[in-house]
């Protein structure tokens, strides 16, 4: 099953997918995907995203890859559901998005080995873990001020049950900027593979239903700009649409009311 | 007392007083090529969170654990772009904490397995925002003073701290921002008894405890939160 949440008529709501691209409420409703609010399908606990997973995409950075997972946090603030805008700031030279298979946690548990992490698996859906190059300093790098920018990482629109997922390890990526096919891989080139990232946190932390994994992402990052609309899709998962913004754009209606 | 809790993210910085910056020496040379711009943050995700009076494990294969002693700023409302002459409006309240790392020299590549194992942030009550200008904070150790620092020495002070953040991130009602921890804070080990104070902001204590031997597994069924 496919799940999803959306704003609409002033409530959120829990949803499903029905057919002729059309969303179900929880009392019968149908409404087409395009009349709908989306917000990310889960309310996220912890975020954790892997930098330098895919080992082309490390060589395209020019890193060795690395021996352990390189981890980091993200705060709720930079969540965002599908069709939204992303901010790009005036002074940025180099945003470049990054398609993620994102791994959602369903149970609590600590200290899971390898053969029994899928067990802890609720789902699957799709982030855009947008990166800009200019703010990057070699403090807990990559720093706060590249990753966790508001609205930075689109997320969804679909939550995709983990059993609806056979093979999550062979799925491929792709991300389209207006229409133009910029970046291709597959989830069988991470480095730290699902299970083993699960086993890895786990080892020294409590994973709760609602934390989140964004695994990774494979080499063609490309700059984007302003007016930009950016596609990351993940096979058998969900395509996530997102646009790109300036200044000017973004914070349109600040000086008017 | 002000009964907000803690609900939200808890962010923290490094290198924001200038008894770290000289104790982690020139930073120049790789792998840092130069001195923070903006405020250097980490994240102390929901699982790291225990109250005063707990027992904190200490994580496998670990000897010693940091205790930084710090200050968190309580956010009142959801805070973004803020200046420094508005900032402590967003402020409701402020709380001690004690910032638990596994010891780790080089800040250069996030510290997540040192910073993020479950119990290692010991959080007080939340008290009223109060004059921090001067503020001390005291660490002892097995009743042992081992460190006292001053507010006084912050690089960014709360409101410029405040101000920097939320220049390119929102902080919620909830949130906690810490206003710093030292370069290799004082050590405690399997036994000791922790207790941080500071007059005005009370005082938040805890122990640590070696692993029990039979491992803790645990796995509750439960649906996630779609």
């Amino acid at each position: 099953m496919k799940r999803g949440r959306i704003a609409y008529q002033g409530a959120i709501h829990e949803v499903t997918q029905a057919a002729d691209r059309r969303v179900r409420l929880a009392d019968g409703r149908l409404l087409n995907e395009s009349e709908v609010d989306w917000l990310p399908p889960v309310v996220p606990g912890a975020i954790f995203a892997l930098g330098l997973n895919y080992a082309d995409h490390a060589r395209e950075l020019a890193f060795k890859p690395p021996e352990v997972p390189l981890v980091f946090l993200k705060g709720p603030n930079t969540l965002i559901g599908h069709c939204a805008q992303t901010r790009r700031p005036a002074d940025a030279t180099y945003m470049h998005y990054e398609c993620e298979l994102a791994v959602v946690i369903g149970k609590t548990a600590y200290r899971v080995a390898k053969e029994d992490a899928f067990a802890l698996v609720a789902g699957y859906t799709v982030a855009n873990d947008y990166a800009i190059r200019d703010y990057l300093e070699n403090y807990y790098r990559p720093n706060l001020r590249v990753k966790n920018r508001d609205g930075c990482t689109p997320i969804g629109p679909w939550l995709v049950d983990r059993d609806d997922v056979p093979n999550p390890m062979a799925l491929k990526l792709t991300t389209r900027v207006n229409d133009q096919v910029t970046q291709q891989g597959t989830t069988a080139d991470m480095i730290f593979d699902i299970a083993t990232l699960i086993e890895y946190l786990s080892s020294f932390m409590t994973l709760n239903p609602g934390d989140i994994i964004l695994t990774g992402t494979p080499e063609g990052l490309a700059d984007v700009k302003a007016g930009d609309v950016v596609e990351t899709e993940i096979e058998s998962v969900c395509n996530l649409i997102n646009t790109i913004v300036d200044d000017r754009r973004f914070f349109a209606h600040s000086e008017k009311r | 007392m002000i009964k907000q809790n803690v609900s939200g993210t808890v962010y923290g910085v490094i290198l924001n007083d200038s008894a770290s910056l000289q104790k982690i020496g020139a930073l120049d040379a790789p792998p840092y090529k130069g001195a923070p711009k903006a405020p250097a943050m980490y994240i102390k995700p929901a699982n790291t969170r225990v109250g005063s009076g707990a027992t904190v494990t200490l994580p496998r294969g670990a000897s010693t654990l940091e205790v930084g002693a710090t200050l968190g700023l309580v956010i009142g409302r959801a805070a973004a772009r803020l200046t420094v002459a508005n900032a402590l409006d967003a402020v409701c309240g402020v709380v001690l904490a004690a910032d638990l790392s596994l010891p780790h020299a080089s800040y250069y590549r996030p510290a997540i397995r040192e910073k993020c194992f479950d119990a290692s942030l010991p959080i007080g009550t939340v008290q009223p925002l109060l004059d921090l200008s001067a503020l001390v904070l005291s660490t002892e150790i097995d009743s042992r003073l081992v460190d006292q620092r001053s507010l006084a020495d912050l690089i960014r002070g709360p409101a410029q701290l405040l101000a920097d953040v939320t220049e390119f991130m929102t902080l919620a009602q909830g949130d906690v921002l810490l206003v710093g921890v030292r370069y290799q804070a004082p050590l405690a080990g399997v036994g000791s008894r922790v207790r941080i104070s500071a007059v005005g902001v009370g005082t938040l204590e805890f122990s640590i405890a070696a692993e029990k031997i039979a491992a803790k597994k645990v796995a509750t069924e439960s649906g996630v939160q779609a």
